[in-house]
């Protein structure tokens, strides 16, 4: 099922616009998978889009994240929205395998809800704490349709700056006690923050690590958007009324603000740069170590016969026509 | 192009003891498939959304209760229902403490392998491998 002819890609927005479930799944991994028809499959999809709010939920793993989401959705379906999630995991990269444990978190209250989708991506050896396809996933659901589509990232450190670029609203989760609440505020968490969620507030030093988060953020320039910082205890629910009405209140003002349209443009730009990177190192790269005119390149790099910038513009010249 | 197998393992009904699903999702995973863990308790309804939604090609269903004669048929009839379809193009695994005499039963209703508690992680996968029902990309 790795070649979705005209037909098939066809077929299945077809009932992707219908709202049917089985046909969402199988387009998303199709396009996940790189399957022959995919691209058409997306150009339905994008042109199609109806808007989807986007949240990105971002945070060292075992902070909550998982179980954040779940309270989450559950307020969104309160307010009658239906919600898309994304669930990203890291791959082995080892064995190219990977245990997807997100569901785990979701509650019973929505397993089964119709307003509710749910889908687990492995990163399959991307950096950034996202699959490579998130920007065309995230065009599926929206075509499907749902209106708030919610993103949990890898959370593994340093780099989480690819979620604000598909995110409208980055959610930075911490929690009390981890010891690195310091460092990944030095590492730059702070910047990619809408909000900021200090969940496990039930555990000792939640109010000292909000207060420290609050005087670093006092410490910023200050610009249009004050990012507010909320506490939360994931596993009963408390704080997530909160949340979610912050996470309303930052849509809000990307749109009062006229900024909602700057941020779309931004994350088609992040889309394009992957389709690029893919048309052109990724075609190199498939196809120099396919006659092994890689390896002849790697040969002259080690051998001191040429410097990387000659071999790389011999490798671009060869095999990217 | 780089298709991954996708697999399901779930919990269904009461029993508490994944020691054994978590075995599995590791061998699974080692052998370089994308595992969905689906935690314990979960209803064959559960489970047959889940199982459309991460559009897997294997669902491992691990059953210690001794409740396997009504759960994993149900599942499967859910499975039907959401997919909209009679033919399952995933496989369909069972395992845990299921007794000899159930199995005819188990197959009957859908089930294509059912391992018992002694079986190697090896032959699982290999199993798994050798019997997809459709092709992975
Ligand atoms: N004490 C406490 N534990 C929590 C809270 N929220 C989540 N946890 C636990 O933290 C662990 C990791 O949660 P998970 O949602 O999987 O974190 P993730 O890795 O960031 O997605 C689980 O054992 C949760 O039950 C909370 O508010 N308080
Ligand atoms: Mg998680």
């Amino acid at each position: 099922m790795g070649d979705i002819a005209a037909k098939g890609a066809h077929e299945l927005f077809q009932g992707i616009v219908q709202g049917s479930r089985p046909h969402l799944s199988r387009a998303i991994s199709h396009v996940e998978n790189g399957a022959r028809g995919a691209a058409e499959l997306l150009s339905h999809a994008y042109k199609a889009r109806k808007g989807a709010l986007i949240t990105g939920i971002t945070g060292s793993p075992g902070v909550g994240k998982s179980t954040l989401v779940d309270g989450i959705v559950r307020e969104l379906r309160k307010a009658g929205h239906t919600v898309g999630v994304l669930a990203v995991d890291p791959s082995s990269p080892f064995t190219g395998g990977a245990i997807l444990g997100d569901r785990v978190r979701m509650g019973q209250g929505h397993a089964l809800d119709e307003g509710v989708f749910f889908r687990s991506l492995a990163t399959r050896g991307h950096l950034g704490g996202l699959s490579r396809h998130t920007g065309d996933v995230i065009a599926l659901l929206d075509a499907f349709g749902f209106d708030h589509i919610v993103v949990e990232t890898v959370g593994a450190g340093q780099s989480e700056v690819d979620i604000m670029r598909y995110a409208h609203t980055v959610v930075v989760v911490l929690a009390p006690g981890l010891g690195d609440d310091m460092q990944a505020i030095k590492a730059g968490i702070l910047e990619i923050g809408d909000i900021f969620c200090v969940n496990k507030a039930d555990l000792p030093g939640a109010e000292r690590t909000r207060r420290d988060i609050e005087m670093m953020l006092d410490m910023k320039e200050p610009a249009g958007w004050r990012p507010p910082v909320t506490q939360a205890i994931a596993v009963n629910g408390q704080g997530l009324p909160e949340l979610v009405s912050e996470i309303f209140r930052h849509q809000s003002y990307l749109v009062a603000s006229d900024t909602l349209k700057e941020k779309n443009r931004w994350s088609y730009k992040a889309v394009l740069e992957e389709y690029l990177r893919l048309l052109t190192v990724g075609k190199v790269l498939e196809l120099a170590s396919r006659d092994g005119g890689l390896d002849a390149a790697l040969d002259d790099l080690m051998q001191g016969k040429a410097g990387p910038m000659e071999v790389a513009l011999k490798l671009l010249q060869k095999y990217w026509a | 192009m780089s298709g991954k197998i996708r697999v399901l393992v779930g919990k269904p009904g009461l029993d508490g003891h994944d020691r054994g699903a978590k075995v599995i999702a590791r061998a699974y995973r080692d052998a370089g498939m994308e595992v969905i863990y689906t935690g314990l308790h979960r209803t064959p309804e559960e489970l047959a959304r889940m199982a459309v939604e991460e559009d897997v090609d294997v669902v491992a269903l691990s059953i210690l209760s001794g409740a396997h004669g009504t759960l994993i048929p149900r599942f499967i009839d859910c499975f039907k229902k959401e997919k909209a379809t009679q033919d399952l193009d995933v496989l369909i695994l069972a395992g845990g403490i299921i007794p000899e005499e159930d199995i005819p039963a188990l197959k009957e209703a859908g089930v294509d392998e059912v391992f018992g508690p002694g079986t190697s992680t090896e032959t699982i996968v290999e199993f798994t491998r050798s019997h997809l029902k459709r092709p992975v990309a």
